[in-house]
């Protein structure tokens, strides 16, 4: 069984000679959901583009369910649905009319575009908007819009570029379970976001690209095994003038009434939990500071551009 | 994607056209009937009937192909650059990049609606041209073969425009400073045996003259130039612009970064 996408030594260098890729070598099994997670400029993009076709590659090679798009890329974009950064539909057309033209671009005879499209409209909460043109449509819809437009063909592979920015916690939410749900029923998902949470939530493996290199590419479960060490917040009953010392843990105040303790991993929150009591602090409430996986992404970009000597 | 796949992907492309240009039909039909029957009472019938004969036709007579082929040229060009350069600018064209349609069905649907737009408002300025003037056509398959060849080279010329074209503006240069002169300089309001010889031979230059003339001769049976040579120069020009911009698809110019 051929791999969803299998790139290998891939570069890209732009009209003005920016380097965007720098041999990028990665391959994405069937049924995966894969975050391609990376600082703004890192190659994500380009990558993307590449692999729908809308960026021209310098070098390399890549193979989309065993497809060379050098050699069939006709074949290879049938397998692919692509879902954008950018709102690029026609925002005077119609909403239903954008994604039956989108099946007609793939030979979908109409009758079987029109099922479709009430299908997958009715299942992004669209389907009362069908008639209304794009413009009209508020942010979240538009990127629903785009979601179903990228589904109408029915693809094995479904590339999400941000595809819940700028998207409300409750909507987010909601396309998290219906990408699990298209994941679930076979259909392989590659997806950039600058939400780790996101990513965390939804993928299984992850590559981490920066400077148009893979610096990482491992499962969220080994990724996360790496995390050496995690910050939580301590909500203080009442105020303190000095922060407490415990022993073997750095402890820093950030106001009055709140303590940043890091934590080392396999080190105990007992252990605060008891010299806090002992020195007569309440503890009112608990939170991690940050994602988790942020710390870590953020360590990982780190390390590898103070291996390039810092550049940025 | 098989042939039937193609021809669905060619099918809902002119289906797209059509419905574009029909939905803001009071920009894209309407003005060009008006300007035209404009052309007709002044040109034809208050100026013309000062100026009397010309190619053995009174001038009413002799202006009216003129102005069809004009106004078939002018909207197959404009309904194509216009509709491929805004899908570029709203990066709609995207929707037909990542999609497995070949760049020769993206260029026959585009071609096909704008010429669609062209053979319309043909037909409309001919219905309205009844009311000025008694229309008998001579060679009716040179007049069809004629006006849709030109309507298809035209519309190609204007997807080339708006592949090239980086803003609006650029999508107005070609038309005002080429097309319009050219139109104008070929023969549609006169003939050019009126023209001393060296501006007969610079006219000859000018493509759309024999378009004009080959239309002419097949409604009126009178031409200024060879109605073969004519033909033959059409769609020599019809296939080395449709061989052009499908290599310039082909290579996603000024799309493909």
């Amino acid at each position: 069984m051929p791999a969803a996408i299998e790139i290998k030594s891939l570069s890209k260098v732009y009209g003005n000679g920016f380097k965007a890729l720098n041999g990028l070598s990665l391959t994405v099994e069937q049924g995966d959901f894969y975050a391609l997670l990376g600082p703004n400029g890192a190659g994500k993009s380009t990558t993307i583009g590449i692999l729908s076709s809308l960026v021209k590659k310098t070098d390399g090679k890549v193979r989309i369910f065993g497809c060379d798009i050098d050699t069939d890329f006709s074949k290879a974009k049938e397998f692919i649905g692509v879902v954008p950064q950018e709102f690029n539909f026609n925002m005077f057309e119609k909403v239903e009319d954008i994604i039956i033209n989108q099946a007609g671009y793939y030979g979908l005879p109409r009758a079987i575009a029109k099922e479709r499209s009430e299908k997958y409209l009715k299942k992004l909460g669209l389907w009362d908007k069908r008639a209304e043109p794009s413009r009209g449509l508020s942010g979240g819809m538009k990127r629903r819009l785009m979601i179903v437009r990228a589904l109408i063909h029915e693809p094995k592979l479904l590339i999400l570029d941000e595809p819940t920015a700028g998207v409300d916690i409750e909507l987010r939410r909601s396309m998290w379970q219906f990408l699990t749900e298209i994941n679930e029923q076979g259909t392989t998902i590659i997806l950039t976001t600058h939400y780790l949470e996101e990513a965390e939530s939804l993928c299984r493996n992850v590559g981490i690209i920066n400077n148009g290199e893979l610096v990482e590419n491992t499962s969220i479960k080994n990724l996360l095994k790496q995390l050496t060490k995690e910050t939580f917040v301590f909500d203080l009953a009442a105020p303190l003038d000095v922060p407490p010392t415990i022993d073997g843990y750095t402890v820093e105040k950030t106001d009055n009434a709140t303590l940043e303790i890091a934590v080392d991993k396999g080190q105990s929150l007992n252990v605060i939990f008891d010299q806090l009591t002992q020195k007569g602090v309440s503890v009112i409430s608990m939170r991690s500071k940050s994602n988790r996986l942020e710390e870590l992404f953020v360590s990982l970009v780190e390390s590898s551009q103070a291996g390039k000597g810092g550049a940025s | 994607m098989t042939p039937k796949q193609q021809y669905v992907a060619f099918e809902t492309l002119i289906r797209k056209e059509v419905r574009r240009f029909t939905r803001i039909w009071v920009q894209t039909l309407i003005p060009p009937v008006i300007t035209m029957a404009l052309y007709f009472v002044v040109f034809g019938a208050l100026i013309g009937s000062r100026i009397g004969e010309m190619g053995g036709f009174d001038y009413m007579s002799f202006v009216v192909p003129g102005l069809i082929m004009m106004s078939v040229i002018n909207n197959s060009y404009s309904n194509v650059v216009s509709s491929f350069f805004s899908a570029k600018f709203s990066k709609s064209i995207e929707e037909l990049q990542v999609s497995p349609t070949p760049s020769y069905i993206i260029m026959l649907g585009y071609v096909g609606g704008g010429a669609l737009r062209g053979l319309i408002v043909g037909g409309i300025v001919t219905t309205v041209s009844l009311l000025f003037v008694d229309l008998h056509i001579q060679h009716i398959w040179v007049t069809i073969l004629v006006v849709l060849l030109t309507s298809i080279l035209f519309s190609i010329a204007g997807m080339i425009n708006a592949i090239f074209a980086k803003s609006f503006d650029d999508i107005s240069i070609i038309p005002t400073f080429v097309l319009t002169p050219m139109t104008y300089l070929g023969g549609v309001f006169y003939s050019i045996s009126l023209l001393p010889e060296f501006w007969q031979g610079v006219s000859k230059l000018n493509p759309v003259l024999y378009m004009v003339n080959a239309f002419r001769y097949g409604m009126l049976g009178v031409s200024d130039v060879n109605i073969y040579v004519s033909l033959a120069g059409i769609m020599m020009f019809v296939v080395i612009a449709a061989g052009v911009c499908l290599y310039l698809l082909e290579r996603g110019k000024k799309m493909r970064t």
